[in-house]
């Protein structure tokens, strides 16, 4: 088969089975790498670095990465296009199952579970980016390195900023906080 | 027409400001779809957020589409997710172009280090917001620390436990239903 329609297969497959968000798709890559050698694992770790310090969903930035080490922009397209593809078709079908059942007591009853389910996974989820950004993980025990104070300084000096400005736009706070970063050698 | 290209450049928006994938997105979401344009509420994100976790693909991008396909259909789904895309081809395939030691780099990694206590910031205020509203009693309470604790401190999947969440949902639903209806 040809090599692109055989790249774009692969990212279909691993959009249609890396359930549970973009850092999924990093074992499915990982697979990918060592069938068929397109890329190697030294330039899947660059991948995953460049893909976590830009912007975007990080699975998408992964896929882009790789279509375009491939192909150049049409594979950078085929193979992003490829990986979204399955979860625009399941999510279309879902949103309009739940369109003619939203008002079902059965479903109203699975979300009420749901709803504050969601919210523990998201705090879950802040805790460990909390922790990675504010503080030193790797030096726990040594308290007067454990904790990045640069970082606490500015988080409380930026919490205090959004309760002053709350209708603060979030891209305006991300530019303000990039700038900070850069001056102060974060 | 408007409303497709409103859709993609408010998803192009989030795409393009977005660091670190699905969650971090939940602050800019409560900006521009729930205050800014009304398309969805607090509730049907957090419906969306715990859908994604079941379904594959990535949960930005199923999110978008949700969205887009309340506003506009299968076309609006298509419109919202090529938004959310749109930023990553272009930055990453200039990247991948240009700087590959874009990483390494180190005014990007202090930005970036500035930008991770932004993020701290902004979820602060999301998680309350959806504290707020998805948190309403004692048992929803419970469901909540429950489902933390586990993700937190347990590897089990975070699908399987949705799946749990969803089932203990339900039945908390019939045994208040039958609990109604013999008193």
């Amino acid at each position: 088969m040809n090599t692109f329609l055989l790249m774009c297969l692969e990212f279909f497959k691993t959009g249609l089975f890396a359930v549970g968000g973009g850092l999924a798709t990093i074992p499915f890559l990982k697979e990918i790498a060592m069938k068929y050698g397109w890329f190697t694992i030294e330039t899947l770790t660059t991948m995953i670095a460049v893909s976590e310090s830009t912007p975007g969903p990080i699975g998408v930035n992964m896929s882009t990465y790789v279509g375009y080490t491939m192909f150049g922009i049409p594979g950078a397209i085929g193979a992003t296009l490829s990986l979204v593809a399955p979860s625009v078709i399941i999510i279309c079908a879902i949103a309009k199952l739940l369109k003619s059942f939203k008002d079902s007591p059965i479903v109203q009853g699975i979300f009420n579970g749901l709803r504050p389910a969601v919210v523990g996974f998201i705090l879950s989820a802040i805790i460990s980016i909390y922790l990675n950004s504010l503080f030193h993980v790797e030096a726990y025990g040594n308290w007067t390195q454990f904790f990045n104070w640069k970082a606490i300084l500015l988080f409380c000096g930026l919490l205090g900023f959004s309760y002053w400005k709350p209708k603060l736009h979030p891209i305006v706070m991300i530019a303000i906080a990039a700038t900070i970063g850069i001056v102060f050698q974060l | 027409m408007k409303k497709l290209w409103d859709l993609f450049i408010t998803w192009f928006k989030m795409g393009a400001f977005t660091f670190g994938g699905g969650y971090a997105m939940l602050p800019m979401i409560q900006k521009e779809v729930i205050e800014k344009h009304h398309w969805a509420t607090e509730d049907d994100i957090m419906d969306y957020y715990a859908i994604g976790q079941v379904t594959p693909g990535i949960i930005a991008v199923n999110t978008a589409t949700f969205v887009g396909y309340d506003v506009a259909g299968v076309i609006g789904g298509i419109v919202a997710t090529l938004g959310v895309i749109a930023p990553s081809l272009i930055i990453i395939s200039i990247i991948a172009g240009l700087i590959t030691n874009f990483s390494e780099l180190e005014i990007v990694q202090h930005a970036l280090k500035g930008i991770q206590v932004a993020v701290c910031v902004l979820m602060f205020h999301a998680i309350l917001n959806l504290f707020k509203k998805g948190v309403k009693s004692i048992l929803t309470f419970f469901i909540f620390l429950f489902s933390f604790l586990l993700a937190y401190f347990t590897s089990i999947p975070t699908m399987i436990l949705v799946i749990l969440a969803g089932v203990v949902g339900y039945v908390l639903t019939i045994l208040n239903k039958k609990e109604g209806t013999s008193s």
